[in-house]
């Protein structure tokens, strides 16, 4: 009986470090340059792949890959911000106009980055195995690689909260993300700090994908339920807050793994039902006031 | 039977008493004035009349019955048409579609298009828009927003007409325009009932004066007596003369 | 110069329309199978782009739900399809599209701007694991057939419910509705002091566009033979028809029908020209749509005709 509360609790766990990581992303995202990035997915389907390609081309170890595909992603990521979703906020006469003109851009491309991956890996699923072997913890077995992956989104995680909260470029992102006429107003370059937070977001995503791909399968289709399971804990930790995503992807991680228990299958149909009640109850998430 | 009666209306904002334990009256056909420094709860008791908010304590009654719970559009309905603080005109519409929308809407019966048409171009005259009457109201200058404020509450067919500050930031010739349609509309035989800051028309337009301080009634009267009420000079119009 | 009056180009407007509705009704006793397709393919994007923008056109609302109503009518049509004859079964879909459509209007439509568009798209995904796991679970199927009928049944049924939809429409829009309707778009609480019942207003408007939404559904279904959740509740079912009328442009009911059969031809036609480039194209020309033509095409062609006539006017 106990081993089973544990084995769920740590099962939980670990699918809550992914789901964080990738919640932060998009929190970064939505919370500061204000692009509800329905592609977010795609940036987490990218980072596995080139994870993937990495290791069965050159043998090129999954974490030592994240020095190559985490640059990529933000390059891209960062780029697109500079190019259309900059444009896109200087032609919008409002943040509500940009907010849903650029979450429909996003679905463009979306479309447009799954077709690129189509070509480049093929339609089917992928897998790899790296550090697969079990690992005994107080009497329940897990993969280490799952292990290694709950790490790393921790640390990933925390890095990245310390980056926000204690580096100058860290505050300049949350003063903008405050008010971004004012902050620009405080001379700090707004243009520049929105790209690198949707840049940003994409290296999460990035991240997330790799970290992923070492214990999921993959294919280039992947990406809307990622993107899903972002946005509903970013829901659950209340929009744009960091540490709300970080809480609420633990969250979620657990309610998954107890409800995946109790019957397998429904625990997505149980995403979705907290995400909808929490919307009519409390839009703001569980941390918001 | 007065035409609007408020028994004990309270209404708490998180502890903080923004309206509390207030009786009025407004007979038919009066023009009631509403006054009080910045923050008073003037314009708390009008989302209370108009159903924005619901009081936490106490009953408002419209022509006797009680309307505390009741939706806006209701209360529209029933009879009370309002403006707004910080005027709210449909701004891609244009003059004339944000008027003939309060005669489809408003009391009366059903109308047929033209009808309604006719009563909306009547009133766009009777405030004097008619020649801008194609323009998006978002374009108007802020005193004919205001005017189309007015107007369109007027195309509802109102019995009660609930103006909130229509004179804030007009200049004089326009301030003097809006008190000559004010004397007019109330020629119609429509009560109102206005918050005001302009002393003068205040004093010159209303029959009665409310004043609010800090949520609570602290004088009632003719224009005369609230001049002459020593409580309301400390504390409202004493306030004016330090400001 | 002969300077055309409105009721001159009244009459050519009418006159295009019936020749129009001539072709239409005609063309599957000419025009070969697959042009009989495609355009029933054109007449279902219509039909939900032209029902999401009765809703979301003037209120600003924007629902991304059309797949889960458009679902619903697909599955009323796999589950009733054997009882009742193909009318009530559409009747059928689309009422209880309008049904769902009440419930989730009563629950959200006081949520503003991202919630909402949240919450809608969030329905589309819960009704499709739910059924998901349901048919696993429950019932021990995945996916149900679905009484099939002609090419040319569906085509006109399809086509009728676009007159339908189209009519309903025009008229919303002519009428004290449609002004309420953008009444409440342009400031919600103005409205209701004017009188307008605003949540009766949208619950209803968003309940009817859901309706032609689900009669869709309940028609393609018979088309597609064999259906299962991943295919009724398709999310890319919610999000075209969002770009289709934004493409066409919002403020015209003809921007949303011109933008929907342009869009789906297009697809159509990248589909079988570029099969494996298609969604790169198909995405760019969104990302492309979105960027250049913010008030859609036929604020783009309005733009220009100005600018052309006003030259002209400038020359005489």
């Amino acid at each position: 009986m106990i081993v089973t509360v544990l084995d769920i609790l740590i099962a939980g766990l670990l699918m809550g470090g992914i789901y964080a990581l990738i919640a932060v992303g998009l929190s970064l995202q939505y919370g500061v340059a204000r692009v509800l990035n329905i592609a977010h997915g795609e940036f987490i389907m990218l980072g596995a792949f080139i994870t993937w390609s990495l290791y069965t081309a050159f043998g090129i170890v999954p974490l030592v890959s994240l020095a190559i595909s985490s640059p990529l992603v933000f390059t891209i990521g960062f780029i697109l911000y500079k190019t259309l979703f900059t444009r896109l906020r200087i032609s919008s006469p409002s943040v509500a106009m940009f907010e849903g003109k650029s979450m429909l851009a996003c679905f463009g491309l979306l479309f447009m980055i799954q077709n690129i991956a189509i070509l480049s890996w093929g339609a089917e699923i992928k897998g790899y195995s790296y550090l697969a072997f079990p690992v005994n913890i107080l009497g329940a077995k897990f993969a280490a690689n799952r292990l290694i992956t709950l790490g790393f989104a921790v640390v990933f995680g925390s890095a990245f909260y310390l980056f926000l909260s204690r580096t100058r470029i860290g505050k300049a992102i949350r003063a903008a993300a405050q008010d971004a006429v004012a902050a620009g107003l405080m001379g700090i370059n707004i243009s520049w700090v929105l790209a690198l937070c949707f840049g940003l977001g994409a290296l999460m995503a990035g991240i997330g994908g790799t970290l992923i791909s070492m214990s999921y399968q993959i294919q280039p289709t992947m990406g809307l339920e990622y993107t899903m399971i972002a946005l509903i804990v970013l829901v659950v930790g209340g929009l744009g807050s960091i540490p709300g995503s970080f809480v609420g992807g633990f969250l979620l991680g657990l309610v998954g793994s107890i409800v995946t228990y109790v019957q397998p299958g429904l625990a997505l149909v149980a995403y979705y039902v907290i995400f909808m009640l929490l919307l009519l109850a409390k839009p703001t998430g569980i941390l918001g006031r | 039977m007065p035409i609007l009666e408020g028994m004990r209306v309270t209404k708490h904002f998180g502890g903080l008493a923004a309206v509390s334990n207030v009786d009025f009256h407004v007979e038919q056909g009066e023009v009631f004035g509403l006054i009080g420094p910045n923050g008073a709860g003037k314009t708390t008791l009008f989302n209370l009349i108009s159903a924005v908010l619901s009081p936490k304590s106490g009953t408002i009654k419209f022509k006797g019955v009680d309307i505390t719970g009741f939706k806006p559009y209701k209360i529209c309905r029933m009879g009370v048409a309002r403006t707004f603080q910080t005027v709210k005109v449909f701004p891609n519409m244009p003059v004339f579609q944000n008027v003939i929308l309060g005669s489809y809407f408003g009391t009366l019966p059903r109308m047929s298009s033209r009808d309604a048409s006719e009563k909306a171009l009547e009133i766009l005259e009777f405030v004097g828009l008619s020649r801008v009457k194609d323009t998006p109201a978002g374009d108007l200058t802020l005193a004919n927003q205001k005017r189309l404020e007015v107007a369109r509450a007027m195309a509802t067919h109102p019995d009660l007409l609930l103006l909130d500050e229509i004179m804030a930031g007009l200049n004089p010739t326009e301030v003097a325009e809006a008190m000559e349609m004010v004397i007019r509309i109330h020629n119609r035989g429509i009560t109102l009932i206005m918050i005001e800051h302009v002393m003068k028309a205040v004093m010159r337009l209303c029959d009665r004066i409310m004043v609010l301080h800090h949520g609570q009634k602290i004088a009632e009267g003719t224009p005369r007596e609230i001049a002459d009420s020593e409580k309301v000079i400390k504390v409202y119009l004493g306030e004016k003369s330090r400001a | 110069m002969h300077i055309p009056t409105s009721n001159y180009k009244k009459r050519v407007a009418l006159g295009v329309l019936f020749i129009l509705l001539i072709v239409m009704v005609t063309s599957p006793l000419y025009a070969p199978r697959y042009t009989v397709i495609l355009l029933t393919s054109i007449f279902m994007f219509i039909v939900l782009t032209v029902s999401w923008t009765v809703f979301s056109g003037p209120t600003g609302y924007v629902s991304l739900a059309p797949a889960a109503f458009f679902g619903v009518g697909v599955y009323a049509s796999a589950l009733l399809g054997f009882v009742f004859p193909l009318p009530v079964v559409i009747l059928l879909g689309g009422i209880s599209s309008s049904c769902l459509a009440v419930i989730v209007g009563a629950l959200t439509l006081r949520l503003r701007g991202i919630y909402f568009v949240m919450f809608t798209f969030g329905l589309v995904e819960l009704l499709l694991h739910f059924i998901l796991w349901w048919e696993v679970n429950i019932t021990g199927t995945t996916g149900r057939v679905v009484p099939t009928v002609g090419n040319t049944t569906v085509y006109y049924l399809m086509l009728g419910v676009l007159v339908i939809v189209i009519l309903t429409a025009y008229l919303l829009n002519r009428s004290r509705y449609g002004l309420a309707l953008q009444s409440i778009g342009e400031c919600e609480e103005a409205a209701a002091h004017t009188g307008v019942h605003v949540t009766a207003m949208k619950i209803s408007t968003f309940a009817l566009s859901a309706f032609f939404m689900g009669a869709a559904g309940a028609i393609m279904a018979t088309r597609w033979t064999y259906i299962d959740p991943r295919i009724a509740f398709n999310p890319v079912l919610s999000f075209l028809p969002v770009l289709m009328a934004i493409f066409g442009g919002t403020g015209q009911l003809y921007g949303p029908v011109i933008g929907a059969a342009l869009f789906t031809y297009l697809e159509e036609f990248l589909i079988t020209r570029f099969p494996y480039y298609y969604m790169l194209i198909f995405g760019f020309i969104m990302v492309f749509a979105i960027l250049y033509l913010p008030e859609g095409l036929v604020g783009m062609i309005q733009k220009l005709w100005k600018r052309i006539g006003g030259a002209k006017h400038a020359d005489s």
